[in-house]
């Protein structure tokens, strides 16, 4: 006879791989979304930024914006051409020369159409006889660890390592709290606090395979750098889970019905979705919301892998980071285990 | 391995029980005695209050006053000790659809520090063919079966079962009918709950009837019918045209003239009378209805029943109540 501690840990394990959608979801799909976007920013050549010119323009002007490397340029009748690329954003800027005058037409808010002004204007006048007075040297650099797959991929870690935590406990806890399997096994002898640590524990099986296989796609594929210790990487990857195991917990401790604990599971997540810095940095975010955004336990984890994967960052140096994975682990699980509806 | 409370006197006490949700007072002042030993049934209609009385027996509901003794102790104080003693099933638990029948015994084997062999229990529940299929792949019966496994895994002194055979046909209803005999034989408390009332005569040593949350009777169900003081149960009907002519003076007068032991009672497009001397008060009742010219459509007897008793403590049958 097995502990029920592990006799309740394999039940999690075999309700999972026995249901074929909760595999895809957390295996499947973080592979294709890792895959689809790889392929999307993999060795982003210098793309050319599409701009127009005004028909009708000078022939040396139009030649000039041609041979500039960074530009692709479009002929446009009219202005009403003109406003109808600009506003469907077919083209970043337009350019519109009469008279001796150049004129540019662009949203300054838009990094590229700035982007475009500036290497049209360089073009433009350089063809009509411009010299620079400095002479310049470029070095362009490509170096693993600096593109965006690199930063995608902890970040996509941290994500999955999230979603299935409070999706496959949220969803497991409220099927049993609906067939009254909840209310007949407290009617047994059984201990609430190990029924709670068996979906903690489960997880740390499967964390081992979800971190595998999407580490191990990450450095095949796309030759992402591990450049810290594994056994680092290890232990943030665990704090982190059993951390969203909890949280997954607390999230499904009342909910009597799958609809309400998804809307409580996406109130919690949406707002790691969009802060935590998982697609682009959480530096973008105003000074004013940084507290918030760095008490998340998401920003935490994806800031302690990044480190680790991308920088080599012992485990001193991400101390902060654990720490607050703990309190976020600690707290919601006694909450939960106090506050849990179990009929 | 017979239950027997410290003072030898009661695997359960129940007194003054009450139990009330918003609106609904479930359960309004139940006592209950059960024996060690004894397989003892609640009885009564749907909403009667039988799940809400042995879910607060179970120690899975506070009561909002009375007092519950189980084997001897409270919840409060030794609620932990109760629970490796008790042997539960809940009227609609659903199991893991997921596990196996060995798994899920396995798992409630886990959790009790004493208990029998889960081979044992799946021989004595009869799922040996089953050993290995998913819960989700059984028959109604099979998963009662299967929830009466679960709850005898621990070894039970004293075993709960909420209307064990609910919804079930009649073969898989035997079949736990059976079970529970075998369960009897080997000196285990029962307290099971029911609406069949047949259920009731054939497994319960005695029973208690109740509706509204309180016990209306409480015996064996031979004595309980003995005290209907009927010997059989007419049932008489009249052609359809007639019926309105059959009022409640009418009715009066022919429970009167067969000599009912209790008022006539509507069923079944017809009426029944508990009667005492059957040879004499059907030609009694014929004569009646002739001497009223009401022409009699259908006439039949039936010893009376737990269900009888229902009907004369409530005025309604527990079938459609
Ligand atoms: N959780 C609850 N909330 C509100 N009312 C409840 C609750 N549980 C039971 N009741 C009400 O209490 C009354 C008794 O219900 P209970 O389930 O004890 O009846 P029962 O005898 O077991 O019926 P059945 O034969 O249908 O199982 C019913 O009127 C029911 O509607
Ligand atoms: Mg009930």
């Amino acid at each position: 006879m097995r502990p029920a501690i592990i006799e309740l840990t394999l039940v999690r394990l075999r309700e999972f791989v026995r249901e074929p959608e909760a595999m895809f979801w957390v295996f499947g799909f973080p592979l294709l979304l890792a895959l689809g976007l790889g392929i999307a920013f993999r060795n982003r050549a210098p793309e050319s930024i599409r701009i127009g010119v005004l028909q009708p323009a000078p022939a040396a002007l139009a030649a000039s914006l041609d041979s500039s490397a960074g530009l692709a340029v479009e002929r446009l009748a009219d202005d009403s051409a003109g406003a109808r690329a600009l506003r469907n954003a077919d083209v970043a800027l337009v350019v519109a020369a009469a008279n001796g005058e150049v004129e540019y037409r662009f949203d300054p808010s838009r990094p590229d159409a700035r982007a475009a002004r500036q290497l049209a204007d360089d073009a433009i006048q350089r063809g009509a006889g411009r010299r620079d007075p400095l002479a310049i040297r470029e070095t362009t650099i490509s170096e693993r660890g600096s593109r965006y797959i690199d930063f995608f991929i902890p970040g996509l870690l941290g994500l999955n390592l999230m979603g299935s935590g409070i999706w496959s406990i949220g969803f497991a806890v409220v099927t049993a709290r609906k067939q009254k399997l909840l209310k007949r096994l407290v009617a047994t002898p059984m201990s609430r606090t190990q029924y709670l640590m068996s979906f903690l524990l489960s997880r740390l099986f499967f964390l081992v395979l979800e971190v595998g296989a999407l580490l191990g796609f990450g450095v095949l594929v796309f030759d992402v750098p591990l450049r810290g210790s594994l056994w680092t990487l290890a232990a943030v990857c665990l704090v982190a889970a059993l951390t969203f195991s909890a949280l997954g917990l607390l999230v499904s401790s009342r909910a009597r019905t799958v609809e309400a604990v998804s809307g409580l599971a996406n109130l919690v997540m949406l707002p790691m979705w969009i802060f935590s810095g998982v697609f682009f940095s959480a530096a973008n975010f105003p000074q004013a919301v940084q507290p918030f955004v760095q008490a998340l336990p998401l920003t935490a984890t994806v800031d302690a892998l990044r480190a680790v994967m991308l920088r080599g960052a012992p485990l001193a140096s991400v101390t902060g980071e654990l720490a607050l994975l703990l309190a976020w682990l600690v707290v919601p699980f006694v909450v939960a285990l106090r506050v849990f509806r179990w009929r | 391995m017979t239950a027997s409370a410290p003072d030898g006197s009661s695997a359960l006490l129940v007194r003054g029980l009450r139990k009330r949700y918003d609106d609904v007072v479930a359960v309004d002042g139940l006592d209950l005695d059960v024996r060690p030993g004894e397989c003892f049934g609640l009885l009564g209609p749907n909403g009667a209050g039988k799940t809400t009385t042995i879910e607060i027996c179970e120690g899975l509901t506070e009561p909002d006053a009375g007092e519950v003794i189980v084997l001897g102790r409270t919840w409060a104080e030794s609620g932990r000790d109760l629970r490796e003693r008790l042997g539960i099933q809940l009227q609609e638990t659903q199991l893991a659809e997921k596990l196996t029948v060995l798994e899920t015994l396995r798992l409630f084997r886990s959790f009790y520090a004493r208990g029998r062999a889960v081979d044992d229990v799946i021989a004595l529940v009869r799922l040996e063919e089953k050993r290995r299929a998913r819960v989700s792949a059984l028959s109604g019966g099979q998963k009662q079966r299967l929830a009466l496994g679960c709850a005898l895994v621990g070894d039970p002194d004293l075993v709960f079962l909420d209307e064990p055979t609910t919804g079930l046909d009649p073969q898989a209803r035997r079949q736990v009918w059976d079970l529970v005999e075998q369960l009897k034989a080997t000196g285990r408390t029962i307290v099971l709950t029911t609406h069949y009332m047949e259920e009731a005569e054939r497994l319960c040593d005695r029973v208690a009837i109740v509706d509204h949350g309180r016990v209306m009777a409480l015996d064996t169900p031979r004595r309980l019918v003995a005290g209907l003081g009927a010997d059989q149960i007419v049932f008489f009907s009249v052609a359809e045209d007639a019926v309105p002519r059959i009022t409640a003076d009418a009715l009066a007068a022919i429970a009167g003239a067969a000599g009912a032991t209790q008022p006539a009672r509507a069923t079944d497009g017809g009426w029944e009378l508990p009667v005492t001397a059957t040879h004499e008060a059907i030609p009694a009742l014929l004569a009646e209805l002739e001497r009223r010219a009401l022409p009699l459509a259908e006439l039949r007897t039936h010893l009376p029943t737990l269900e009888d008793v229902f009907v004369s403590l409530t005025g309604r049958a527990l079938r459609d109540a």
